[in-house]
């Protein structure tokens, strides 16, 4: 049976119907999960549609992997304005003492997380932040910029129910690196690209002005700006609420922001703004799931169009 | 109060001027303060003060000149009292 979960109860209904459908698999951590191959073939066809809407911009693909310099999440603020996000890998680097000294704490059942060590590297929160330090150490933006085509696993330490709000996820992200006027302009063109695109998955969406999860009472002055400047929006479809719908694309400004930080610089040395556009891949898949049932053989004609041909 | 917040902004290397260039009504934001550093003089205030911002007061607006800061200030001095 095609069953499309809504109204929807609560999050923590839709995450079960989408374990008892095998959709998702538990792993027993909230927020981590197994996806199943009609999951993945959904989030392809979905990636594909992307593609084709950004063909002609000639992007440069580069795909990092889920982690990071650790130093340069730092170097990046991150832990300035998301410490409650981060994640940093730990490693065991003892000795021979030290390794039966951990091996009699897990046998006891103790806490041995103490024995690791903070390695060099650093969960990605974003698929664009190992981008800026490699395109500084380029050279000089060239004179009409930059676009780069991102994808990468993130981790956000943020366990919830909500089968939207994972803890592992992929973000594809466009990046564009120019003049203000560049960048602006690229944001503008995907705010409407994003719209169009969504509208023609049969999926009810819309675009909001936003800010990032700031951390604590500094974080509240850091969202006041960036609202009051317009830096963000987010594309909001109802996926585990209908109350409370989920952001599945956002369309960031950064304005000189990165370009200071780890100068990218034009030849003339005026620094380069940047803007990103990025799009939470299994969001996206969980709304399509939502709204059109868990049996995508099922899925409204012109959908299945889109996404498969 | 007003001599005490312009000497906090100066002594903390947000701007690119000199604080005694700007009056009270000019935008920091404008003469080049960042985000991050409205939030480094907001904890700076409230230690010098020993005051607390309310929620309502965590706002771009009440750090974007030096008028409204001493303004926001000196109410919250003396709710103190």
């Amino acid at each position: 049976m095609n069953a499309p979960a809504k109204p929807m109860q609560s999050p923590e209904a839709f995450l079960n119907a989408l374990f008892d459908e095998s959709i998702l698999i538990k792993t027993g951590v909230d927020g981590l999960y197994g996806r199943a191959g009609v999951f993945e073939d959904v989030i392809d066809r979905f990636e594909d549609a992307v593609t084709k809407m950004a063909v002609g911009d000639q992007a440069t693909r580069i795909h990092f992997p889920p982690g990071m310099p650790r130093k340069n999440l730092e170097k990046a603020g991150y832990l300035k304005s998301f410490p409650q996000l981060a994640g940093c890998v730990h490693s065991f680097m003892g000795d021979n003492t030290d390794h039966a000294k951990l091996v009699g704490m897990i046998e006891r059942g103790e806490d041995w997380t103490g024995m690791q060590d903070a390695t060099e590297v650093a969960l990605t929160p974003a698929a664009c932040y190992p981008l800026y330090p490699t395109v500084a150490a380029a050279g000089p933006v060239p004179e009409g910029g930059r676009l780069f085509d991102l994808k990468s696993y993130c981790f956000r330490h943020e366990p919830s129910k909500d089968p939207a709000r994972m803890q592992l996820f992929r973000m594809r992200e466009f990046v564009r690196i120019g003049t203000a006027d560049e960048v602006t302009s690229f944001r503008a063109t995907w705010l409407e690209r994003g719209e169009k695109l969504i509208a023609s998955l049969g999926l009810p969406c819309v675009i909001d002005l936003a800010n990032d999860p700031f951390f604590g009472r500094t974080g509240r002055v850091l969202a006041s700006s960036q609202r009051d400047q317009g830096l963000k929006f987010e594309l909001l479809i109802p996926v585990a609420s209908d109350e409370n719908p989920t952001a599945c694309l956002s369309f960031n400004y950064h304005q000189n922001h990165f370009g200071s930080l780890w100068g990218m610089h034009f030849a003339d040395g005026d620094v380069a703004h940047s803007a990103c556009v990025g799009f939470g891949l299994e969001r996206t898949a969980l709304a399509l799931f939502r709204h059109h049932g868990t049996k995508v053989e099922a899925w409204p004609a012109d959908v299945r169009r889109v996404l498969w041909g | 109060m007003r001599d005490r917040v312009r000497a906090i902004v100066g002594s903390m290397n947000l701007l690119p001027v000199p604080v005694d260039g700007l009056s009270d009504q000019d935008n920091l934001f404008d003469a080049g303060m960042t985000s991050f550093g409205s939030v480094q003089l907001m904890m700076a205030i409230e230690e010098e003060f020993d005051i607390e911002f309310p929620n309502s007061l965590l706002t771009r607006k009440t750090f974007a000149t030096l008028g409204g800061l001493i303004s926001a200030v000196d109410q919250l001095v003396g709710q103190k009292v």
